[in-house]
């Protein structure tokens, strides 16, 4: 108990309070410009850590970077420009809503979802980070290749018309993910002699693309008329936050809990469980029909799931020092600096410090919510600007946001490029969420299986051999064929019933 | 409208001043181009270095990130920018092997090597479980056992690591390929791999197995250098064991397009020798565990010119090379 008495002292400091209050409002204010990324909050921060102390130093750029997460669902949500590959998961959902007039109970709800989500990843990382890391380091190449096809197939799931509508999505994704030379034979595909199509399709212009240019185009064909947001709904936004935690807790847990165990995973991370996480919602949902039509249960799920893989990476980070995503690669380094060195030793030899930094942890997700609240009630306004002033500025920002990604005039032309895509795509009735899912997860998908047929000289059964890939090989055939099975033998007692 | 008037004064003194100037070099911001991502060791390197410099130099440094196509992206856009001074980047290792891919023509003929600024050898990791003590007791294994028994993995398909091991493995008088080359995303992603028991061989710099290394999941068997490590005292070199002479090291180095006037360049290379001796640079490679390496203009860019021709010749004998 003295150790986290001792951590507390080392938390609890007006300067180190000071610290994370900037930290927040920074990495709100990058979060909520769309192009701006997490990621590149963090390395902005690095240099500035140099001068501080480990404490300090950790809750600045934890405290940013939860925020920035957040604050990449408030340009999705009103404006249909998606943060994140994960925060597209659900983003049809709450810009749905903000079309209803309800973005507070939309954006409401993907706040305190994502403070519960991580409030529950970081008791998880306190509790269990040894056993969990453990397990995590039994995943090869084989076990997140079956993780990724399970990934994919939510994409079918998803898609709210046909199945076979989601699976023309998801190969456009798939397609625009083989272009340039970051493949695993390192050999330029589809690149016509072009230095910058090496650098292949890049997620983000191609998402801010689909998402938010499509909707610009079509704003200017269809003259859509202004939406008028409600003055107010009655209820404060913590208040229909309360009423989602009472309809839906099961759906809250399961998000967090299967947001920081796939976290946890160096090789998987936040943008895999918010997809599989609403896949699963709107699976065991009472009301699957409503999904994409401004429906909260899947934001409930998916958000809780995203911020609980973001505290879940933290696992094999602080145990073993590996990375699982880009931001915890960027933390590691500044932890070498600051001389706590990751792996299991730290927790032995400098206990204190690894309180503290989960201390900061939880601080960073309850902090969230005063600084959310502000931002929902300031963004808001927004929505009462008229749409023929709203829409150049979006486009503004869409061309910001996609040369910002690489400082590179090509950025906008890609987003140029997917937003006319985009539009033929949602004219002709074919979703858009699964052509990103396809574009982020594609290289992985391409990366793991050929590694593995290496690894395997050749040899399909090895996907098989070992047990938590042949436990997800047989789960994800399953997804595929029961389906088609059950059809099937409906089919056929339908036609004995018949003669 | 005070405000605006303020300003336009302002940029218009300042647009004086600039034209009075116009002789003395740097009189506008540099930008410094990393061709690898944000949040990488590349990126560090380069953000700290840019920091240094832009103390020296009284203008501001901005990095930009143009990553992509395996550093080729970034490569081109530092050589196709103007040889003013105001352009400079990051060029890494991956220049000695890209041309010899056939991915790019460019080489490092294409730039003025400013600085080399930091070096790390390649090294031999395994798996704790694997229950190797010595490099010897590998390579003996790896003999003894058919071509494509052992994997090793720790970077993209005719990455550093990939050259490095197929270096070793023609030292001591083998094929190149014997020992399969399975390509990653990185040291990292092929440490994790091989801790789950995917590949056997992680032939990266040691520095990027430390974690793993004190948690005692990896056994560093050899270091690729002619010196022991200071970092990894224990830890022999190739020649001490098996009697390798393969040596290879990854370097990061300031670079500029081919073609900078004299005097510029003079002056960059001072600046970045400042920010190499400063102590926020020295302390921050020691605390990363990044090897230092110093060596400016023309003996920077022998290095280089070394690498070059031995990557090609290991390169097209492993079959990596573009015919």
């Amino acid at each position: 108990m003295s150790i986290v008495i001792e951590a507390a002292n080392l938390v609890f400091q007006p300067y180190v309070l000071l610290v994370i209050f900037g930290a927040a409002a920074f990495g709100m204010f990058v979060g909520a410009i769309p192009g701006l990324t997490a990621t590149m909050a963090t390395a902005l921060l690095v240099p500035v850590t140099f001068f501080m102390d480990p404490v300090p130093a950790i809750a600045t750029i934890v405290t940013a970077t939860a925020m920035a997460i957040f604050a990449g669902d408030i340009p999705g949500t009103l404006l249909r420009m998606p943060g994140t590959p994960a925060s597209a998961a659900y983003v049809q959902d709450a810009y749905a809503m903000t079309r209803q007039g309800r973005p507070e109970a939309a954006l409401g709800a993907s706040l305190v979802f994502s403070s519960i989500g991580g409030i529950f990843g970081t008791l998880v990382l306190i509790s269990a980070s040894p056993v969990l890391a453990e397990i995590a380091l039994k995943f090869s190449s084989f076990e997140y290749f079956w993780l990724v096809v399970l990934g994919l197939s939510c994409a079918v799931f998803i898609s709210p018309g046909s199945p076979a509508r989601g699976l023309i999505a998801l190969f456009i994704g798939l397609f625009a993910a083989t272009v340039g030379l970051d493949n695993p034979a390192a050999v330029p595909r589809y690149t016509f002699g072009s230095v910058e199509m090496m650098g292949g399709v890049q997620f983000i212009p191609a998402m801010i693309g689909l998402f938010a240019v499509s909707e610009v185009i079509r704003a200017f064909i269809k003259r859509a008329s202004d939406v008028r947001p409600p003055s107010t709904s009655g209820k404060s936004i913590f208040r229909q936050q309360a009423t989602n935690l009472v309809t839906y807790p099961v759906q809250a847990l399961r998000g967090s809990v299967l947001g920081t165990a796939i976290g946890a995973l160096p090789g998987a991370g936040a943008d895999i469980a918010a997809w599989i996480s609403y896949a699963i919602s709107k699976k065991f949902s009472k009301t699957p029909e409503k999904f994409g039509k401004g429906h909260v249960e899947g934001l409930v799920e998916a958000g809780a799931s995203n911020n609980g893989a973001m505290s879940g990476a933290w696992i094999p980070a602080l145990v073993f020092g590996i990375p699982g995503d880009s931001i915890t690669a960027i933390v590691i380094g500044v932890l070498y600096i600051k001389g706590i060195n990751p792996g299991p030793m730290v927790f032995i030899t400098q206990p204190e410090m690894i309180y503290a930094v989960f201390i900061v942890f939880l601080l960073a997700n309850v902090i969230m919510l005063p600084l959310g609240w502000i931002a929902i009630k300031g963004a808001r306004h927004v929505l009462s600007i008229p749409q023929k002033v709203l829409m150049p500025v979006i486009l503004m920002f869409c061309m910001v946001g996609s040369f910002a990604i690489n400082n590179s005039v090509f950025g906008i032309g890609l987003m140029l490029f997917f937003g006319v895509i985009g539009f033929l795509m949602e004219e002709n009735d074919i979703p858009i969420a699964p052509a990103i899912l396809g574009l982020v997860l594609g290289p992985m998908l391409e990366q793991n299986f050929v590694t593995s047929m290496i690894k395997s000289d050749g040899s399909f059964l090895a996907f098989f051999e070992r047990p938590i890939a042949a436990g997800l090989g047989l789960f994800s055939i399953a997804i595929w064929t029961i389906p088609l099975v059950l059809w099937l033998l409906h089919r056929r007692s339908a036609r004995q019933s018949l003669t | 409208m005070k405000f605006i008037k303020t300003i336009a004064a302002v940029g218009g003194l300042m647009a004086m001043t600039g034209a009075a100037w116009a002789q003395e070099y740097p009189e506008r911001p540099i930008q410094m181009i990393v061709p690898w991502g944000a949040g990488g060791g590349t990126d560090a390197v380069g953000r700290l270095l840019g920091a240094e410099i832009q103390k020296e130099l009284g203008v501001p440094v901005n990095v930009v990130n143009r990553t992509g196509g395996s550093g080729v992206v970034g490569h081109s856009a530092i050589a196709n920018a103007d040889p003013d001074g105001y352009t400079i980047g990051i060029m890494t290792i991956e220049i000695d092997m890209m041309h010899w891919q056939g991915l790019t023509d460019l080489t490092y003929e294409d730039f003025d090597v400013l600085a080399i600024v930091n070096s790390d050898p390649g090294g031999v990791m395994v798996s704790a479980d694997a229950g190797y003590d010595s490099v010897e007791a590998l390579l003996e294994k790896i003999k003894s056992e058919p071509a494509g028994t052992f994997k090793a993995s720790g970077t993209g398909q005719g990455g550093i690591w990939h050259v490095g091991l197929a270096g070793w493995l023609l030292s001591e008088g083998l094929a190149p390929d014997h020992v399969t080359f399975v390509p990653s995303q990185g040291a990292a992603p092929g440490l994790t791999d091989m801790v789950a028991g995917g590949v056997d061989i992680v032939p990266s710099s040691l520095a990027e197995g430390r974690s793993m290394i004190d948690a005692k999941r990896v056994v560093p068997l050899a270091t690729m250098s002619a010196d022991r490590q200071d970092a990894f005292p224990d830890v022999p070199t190739l020649a001490e064991s098996t009697g390798s002479d393969w040596n290879v090291a990854v370097w990061r180095s300031v670079a500029a397009p081919a073609g900078l006037p004299e005097d510029v360049k003079v002056k960059l290379m001072d600046a970045i020798e400042t920010a190499y001796h400063s102590d926020a640079y020295q302390d921050f490679m020691k605390d990363r565990g990044f090897g230092l390496r110093w060596a400016k203009g023309d003996d920077a860019t022998s290095i280089v010119a070394a690498d070059d021709a031995v990557f090609g010749d290991v390169m097209t004998k492993a079959g990596l090379a573009a015919e």
